[in-house]
């Protein structure tokens, strides 16, 4: 059993035997984390090099230590300290770590479709961290290895995005990998940041959140991200608080069971209150553990793939 | 597949399992420290049988885990198929206990070292001792099994086919010929 692909770009047109192969594989690594040496032999001798032109503190430490549990050499490359910083081209910078003979490539990058312009000019496996709005496929991966953790199943579920729509990547990436596993997905957020083009692909739109969390199984809550000038689209963070944010009240409306799921990092007190963020039905700390354990399974698959 | 010889049959194995859990309880002076440990995918079937056998012939509760060594193999690079990978499972604590080993066929001793290493990542147990049901030879680096079902001498072209009920449709071992696809000379 192998993947399809050599790469990971997204979860757009990725197979559900694909997805289903990395949620198993995780599986194994998830029990790897649990051993007293959490390091496995497995990479060893390939080189993985953390392309990341975006701040992040989670996916790269993420990646990072998934890596080195694979016993792969690492080296990470931030905006920051590089010589983009100096004038050099985007591709003379690749096609320069390139010739120091890295095996894979894991890209973060504010503008969507580098990490497939990048399988263009490399003979490196890549793997996309995030590129713009567009798409995360491992934390998608990870969102859907937490909800199988908890439900053991992902057909049928009723899974909500709650937030900026237009502005997620998580978004897209969790709309077309939960639609490939059999799950239904809507989107609950204000019209300013709902595109309407999401119908085409078959996805329900909320604007009232207290209807959303009555008929969904599963909330995936978004963050509001201030630096994409999410202020510009709302009025104010208190009125998005006030229609939109999930708290212990809203969720008490309705007598049923329901897993949350938050990306991180969380703004406490505006998409989810402390209460709901710490409380009994939100997955959030699992969902950095599995992360960890769905990277090296990415890693693993693509790593030792003839 | 062409058969060249049936090493041992259904009841061959019964009584193969029974000698071995004999075997281990007398070298262990009894079952107070031993665990059992089988390797994927055939081993942990002839592990659950032994265990079986030794807490019957001992009337003692002995712990049985899993082992995946896949991580640790060192062949990644060189096969055409990924192997796939399932979790092992050992909840307890191997430290200072007697570890027995058991796995289905002993070949070149590659899984074996493989999962040597991964035990020594789980703890430090007073001794690993390695049980097989069939060694067939033509080791690759310097194992030797404690326990052994059945010496089978045989040519590299020839394979050693284990077949369980748990997975297959009998109990047996069979001889057969290396299909000319996987032939390595």
């Amino acid at each position: 059993m192998s993947l399809e692909s050599k790469h990971l770009l997204g979860l757009y047109g990725t197979s559900r035997e694909d997805i289903e192969l990395i949620l198993d594989t995780a599986r194994t690594f998830r029990e790897v984390l649990e051993r007293p040496i959490k390091k496995v032999p497995t990479l060893q001798g390939k080189t993985v090099v953390n392309l990341f032109f975006e701040a992040s503190t989670r996916t790269r430490i993420s990646f990072e230590l998934a890596q080195k549990r694979l016993s792969a050499d690492t080296i990470n490359f931030t905006t920051s300290t590089s010589s983009t910083k100096k004038g050099e081209t985007f591709k003379d910078t690749v096609r320069n770590i390139e010739a120091m003979k890295v095996d894979m490539i894991v890209v973060r990058h504010e503008s969507a479709g580098v990490p497939q312009f990048l399988t263009r000019i490399s003979n490196a496996n890549i793997i996309n961290a995030g590129d713009g709005t567009h798409e995360h496929p491992t934390q998608a991966l990870l969102d859907m290895y937490s909800i199988k953790e908890k439900l053991n199943k992902l057909e049928g579920l009723k899974v909500c995005v709650v937030g900026d729509i237009a502005h997620s990547r998580v978004a897209l990436s969790n709309i077309y990998g939960l639609t490939t596993m059999g799950a239904k997905v809507s989107v609950c957020g204000p019209s300013t940041m709902i595109p309407h083009s999401l119908i085409k692909l078959g996805v329900k739109i909320y604007n009232d959140i207290d209807k959303a969390i009555q008929e969904n199984d599963v909330l995936n809550v978004l963050r509001i991200q201030l630096e994409r000038k999410a202020g510009d689209r709302i009025p104010s963070l208190r009125e998005y608080r006030n229609y939109f944010g999930i708290t212990t009240e809203r969720l008490n409306k309705f007598n049923k069971e329901i897993i949350i799921l938050h990306p991180g990092p969380i703004n406490r007190g505006i998409e989810i209150s402390s209460e709901v963020a710490d409380g009994p039905y939100q997955v959030i700390l699992d969902q950095v553990t599995n992360g960890v354990a769905v990277r090296m399974a990415v890693l693993y698959l693509l790593g030792t793939k003839n | 597949m062409k058969i060249k010889a049936i090493v041992i049959d259904e009841e061959g194995l019964k009584r193969t399992i029974i000698r071995l859990a004999h075997e281990i309880l007398e070298r262990n002076k009894g079952s107070k420290n031993i665990i059992l440990i089988g390797m994927r995918t055939r081993g942990e079937f002839l592990a659950n049988r032994i265990h079986k056998k030794i807490e019957e012939i001992d009337n003692s509760k002995i712990l049985l885990g899993v082992l995946d060594a896949t991580l640790y193999r060192d062949d990644f690079r060189r096969r055409l198929k990924q192997p796939e990978v399932s979790v092992t499972n050992i909840t307890f604590d191997i430290n200072e206990k007697d570890v027995i080993l058991i796995d289905d066929v002993l070949y070149t001793g590659r899984s074996v070292r493989a999962a040597l290493d991964a035990l020594m990542d789980l703890g430090r147990p007073n001794t690993i001792q390695l049980c097989v049901l069939v060694d067939r030879g033509h080791r690759e680096l310097p194992i030797k099994a404690d326990f052994v079902g059945k010496n089978i001498p045989t040519s590299i072209n020839e394979e050693v086919k284990v077949q369980m009920k748990e997975i297959d449709e009998e109990d047996s071992v069979y001889l057969i010929e290396t299909p000319d696809e996987f032939k390595t000379t």
